[in-house]
């Protein structure tokens, strides 16, 4: 077992005396309707060992059979980080002893990734921009669930037994591995954290997956290794695993640094190994230690061919990307006029998708941004829900501005209507209808409720004649509150001038 | 730094026979360990043995065979055989866990796992 541990280093202290070199690897759960290779279900929270067949399970005689949707998922992902795609390349079989894969071997592709030699330059908070080369990306299949029933906190470490559900087991997975990112020091942290998230941006923009890290079907695992600064030398990596946000990705970063600069403070040496982050803490904890390549004994999948994908595909594939969520971005500021910090507040509050859907369906930008991040944001924020999961859609959005525009609703009458929408009451028009919420504008009736304010209030009313003609504001405010808000404010005003006058 | 990079599928093995062609008890060993098999010190010996005889006729075919012969993985000559993204019936959960020696929960119950941590 661990010895005690030496104490956690200062970050800036670590600065001084060591540079951090880093390594990510981010594994994607493609959204297929099937598995890589066989045609199961892929759903998410499906009752245990349910989308299962004799080939996931890998029982004897049954056959794998490739996906060609992943495979395509797989080079888009790849063309999308300009990599080079593999003109030949063949799986092959890790094996290895652990229940999670019943077939006792996981098929991946080793030597031979379909994707290679890449890049994607990753922008800071404060525009730095880092070029961050990836290595490979690969096609693989996901692993079962393992539940360890016995031991404290569902670990394996004290368990009595374990549980596999092989649902997931089969499922498409690209591994997406960088290269070593050297030279970042202090933005070791933030660099990890804006890499895995324009990643996610980027592969969610392909529509190849949905990018969830709270779900498992985006995972990272962060490789760290510190070396005294000028020496030139490359230190002992760790590889963290169970990094399950794009806080923690910081925050692993940053534990290692401190950590490993106080074991080589110490005069110890980093032992290479799995470590597991720890979400309460903040920490890390070691894991197994690693097995060698060679160990898992790696060689060509005999039950499936080589995948060679031709030119004339790969071009067709790269005909299908769809913009770069940056340069989307990029183009979004300019039409809105939008500054650097109001564009990233927007991205941040999970806004911009939203109000683009909201303008695509005819509302102004303006208006359109007006209504999620102000009114839209703070329902959100009571209910405790992201701004996507609120009950609304663009579309009922812009029907509601659209409403006001035509000065049919007023501001106030149009949040009433919005909150109906939100209640589950139907369609903005329908809600207007139901709640009974248009604007009055028509003179008869309001002639009749300004009148009636005029002779409440005569002492306004002989201000109003004498030219103080911002007196009018009182009687509109009668007016407004007598028709429960729902009068033509602007007509109520010019009818209170002319009956004064 | 990939986790798995590492000498190629078809490359030297780093624990594969040297140049005497000698593959030694330790290696035995550790063969034996990683395909989970408890062998005997004598069967260390006689694996040995036994190793280094077939070794010795797979290298016979690299003698053979020249540059321009590509070292075959697959004996039919097919490639990008790929399956259209459509579900297809599976087995049901009591299907699944119907030849399962143990079962719980409609998952598969195995012994407790030692050593290694996913």
């Amino acid at each position: 077992m661990t010895t005690t541990a030496p104490a956690l280093v200062d970050f800036d202290d670590v600065l001084a005396r060591y540079e951090p070199t880093l390594g990510l690897e981010v594994h994607v759960e493609l959204s297929t309707a099937t598995k890589m290779f066989c045609g199961c279900p892929t759903d998410f929270g499906a009752e245990p060992n349910t989308q299962v067949c004799p080939t996931c399970l890998g029982l004897p005689g049954s056959l794998p059979v490739v996906n060609q949707a992943a495979v395509e998922a797989a080079i888009r992902i790849g063309l999308a980080l300009n990599c080079s795609i593999a003109p030949w390349g063949r799986f092959a079989r890790k094996n290895y002893f652990y229940p999670d894969m019943p077939k006792n071997f996981q098929t991946s592709q080793y030597d031979e990734p379909i994707a290679v030699n890449g890049w994607m330059d990753v922008q800071l908070e404060d525009g730095e921009v880092v070029r961050v080369g990836i290595e490979r990306a690969h096609m693989e299949e996901d692993t079962g669930k393992s539940l360890h029933v016995g031991g404290a906190d569902g670990r394996i470490h004290g368990a009595e037994y374990s549980l596999l559900d092989y649902n997931r087991a089969g499922v498409p997975l690209i591994e997406i591995v960088t290269k070593m990112i050297p030279d970042t020091g202090a933005r070791a942290p933030e660099v990890a954290r804006a890499y895995v998230t324009q990643l996610r941006d980027l592969i969610k923009s392909l529509g190849v997956s949905d990018v969830r890290m709270d779900q498992g079907s985006m995972r990272c695992d962060v490789n760290l290794s510190l070396s005294p600064t000028g020496s030139g030398v490359l230190g002992t990596r760790t590889e963290t695993k169970n990094v399950n946000s794009l806080r923690s990705v910081e925050r692993a970063v940053r534990f290692e640094m401190q950590r490993q600069a106080g074991v080589l403070d110490g005069g110890g040496s980093i032992v290479q190994e799995t470590r597991h982050f720890e979400e309460q803490s903040g920490s890390t904890r070691p894991g197994r230690r690693k097995e060698t390549s060679e160990d898992y004994r790696y060689f060509p999948e005999p039950d499936l061919v080589p995948i060679a994908p031709s030119a004339e595909w790969v071009e067709e594939l790269r005909g299908t990307l769809p913009e770069l969520p940056w340069e989307h971005r990029k183009r979004i500021q300019e039409a809105w006029g939008l500054s650097d910090e109001e564009l990233r507040d927007l991205v941040n509050a999970g806004a911009l998708e939203l109000i683009e859907a909201t303008v695509a369906e005819g509302a102004p930008a303006g208006e359109a941004r007006s209504w999620w991040v102000a009114y839209l944001a703070q329902q959100a924020n009571m209910r405790g829900v992201e701004l996507a999961d609120l009950p609304i859609t663009p579309a009922q959005v812009a029907r509601v501005i659209a409403l006001v525009a035509a000065g049919d609703l007023n501001n106030k009458l149009a949040r009433q209507v919005v909150d109906g929408v939100l209640a589950g009451e139907g369609e903005p028009d329908e809600v207007v209808e139901k709640r009974g919420l248009k604007v009055v504008s028509d003179d008869g009736a309001l002639i009749a409720a300004v009148d009636e304010a005029l002779a409440a209030q005569p002492d306004v009313v002989e201000k109003i004649k004498g030219g103080k003609v911002q007196a009018a504001g009182a009687i509109v405010g009668a007016v407004m509150k007598a028709t429960k808000g729902q009068a033509d404010a602007k007509r109520v005003r010019e009818l209170i001038i002319e009956r004064c006058s | 730094m990939p986790a798995d990079s590492g000498p190629a599928v078809s490359g030297p093995d780093s624990r594969g026979p040297d140049s005497t062609g000698a593959i030694s008890r330790d290696e035995v060993a550790h063969l034996a360990r990683l395909a989970r098999l408890a062998v005997t010190d004598d069967e260390l010996d006689v694996f040995a043995g036994q190793l280094d005889v077939i070794l010795g006729a797979v290298a016979r075919v690299g003698e053979v065979a020249a540059e321009d012969i590509p070292p075959t993985s697959h004996a039919v000559p097919l490639q990008n055989v790929f399956r259209p993204d459509v579900r297809r019936p599976g087995l049901s959960q009591e299907q699944t866990l119907a030849c399962a020696p143990a079962a719980e929960e409609g998952r598969f119950r195995v012994p407790r796992i030692l050593g290694e941590e996913q």
